[in-house]
């Protein structure tokens, strides 16, 4: 150590930095966003059983760009009747991007008269968010929105 | 820990039949545990895992929530009244307690 300079703490600790992003760069470049979405798509089959959701009734209202990933808004509402004949018994809220796929569950009795509902949520990134809507006669219907998002919301 | 302080807006009054908005918050962390502490420890997680609205004793609608809801989490819906009652509003803890607050309506006919 007298010949050379040793490193400093602060080289030191950039070193390790670098390592530690290029190993992040990897995990990510390796198929992470495919297995978000199985994950997602493995708790739409345990929501919803082997029933084939259909495009339209249901809508999910997000902004396009959230600045915030910690508190994005979200309303999902469907179009139906509420009555004990036919009503929207629940809609549930998915992510593709996070990571647990689950975001919420709502479930309706014909009571709320209007299937309709608003909440925040958490967004890790920018991804698709899904809205499944079961129907009282066995039917479900899906849409998928994208959120840009550009800070994170989840633990980052 | 803050304290868990639940807030609603309901109508004091409406027509029978009237559709009216039911806003809540209530003032919770959501800790997700996915996020570690500044010793890399995980923080466990504990979150509002549920909530329900009743009307004088009859289920109206319930929430099941996931660590994607956000802190201090809003929920809002709708609610066709048909007699006057008690709202009745319950946040289920992930440590087991329920925090709970009440709203009158008197509906006219």
């Amino acid at each position: 150590m007298t010949s050379r300079r040793a490193a400093t703490r602060r080289e030191v600790i950039g070193q390790l930095g670098a390592g530690a992003l290029a190993a992040g760069g990897l995990l990510l470049a390796g198929g992470a966003a495919r297995a978000d979405v199985a994950r997602a798509q493995k708790l739409l089959v345990e929501l919803i059983g082997d029933r084939t959701p259909q495009e339209g009734k249901v809508r999910l209202d997000m902004p396009q760009i959230a600045e915030n990933g910690q508190t994005v808004p979200l309303t999902a509402a469907v179009d139906s009747p509420m009555t004990a004949d036919s009503y929207c018994k629940a809609i549930h809220v998915l992510a593709d991007g996070n990571p647990e796929a689950g975001v919420c569950s709502f479930k309706f009795t014909p009571a709320n008269g209007r299937a309709e509902f608003s909440t925040r949520m958490r967004l890790a990134q920018t991804q698709n968010v899904w809205a499944v809507a079961e129907m009282s006669d066995g039917s479900v219907w899906m849409t998928k929105t994208e959120v840009k998002v550009t800070i994170g919301g989840c633990g980052g | 820990m803050a304290e868990v302080k639940p807030r609603i807006k309901v109508p004091k009054t409406a027509k029978k039949g009237e559709l009216v908005e039911i806003k809540t918050l209530v003032t919770h962390v959501m800790e997700s545990g996915q996020r570690k502490d500044a010793e890399g420890k995980p923080i466990p997680r504990r979150i509002i895992n549920r909530f329900t609205c009743e009307l004088n004793g009859k289920p109206v609608c319930e929430m099941v929530l996931h660590p994607a809801i956000s802190a201090n989490p809003f929920i809002s819906f709708f609610v066709k009244v048909e007699e006057s009652g008690t709202f009745t509003f319950a946040w289920h803890d992930d440590d087991g307690s329920v925090h709970k607050a009440e709203s009158r309506i008197e509906v006219t006919a």
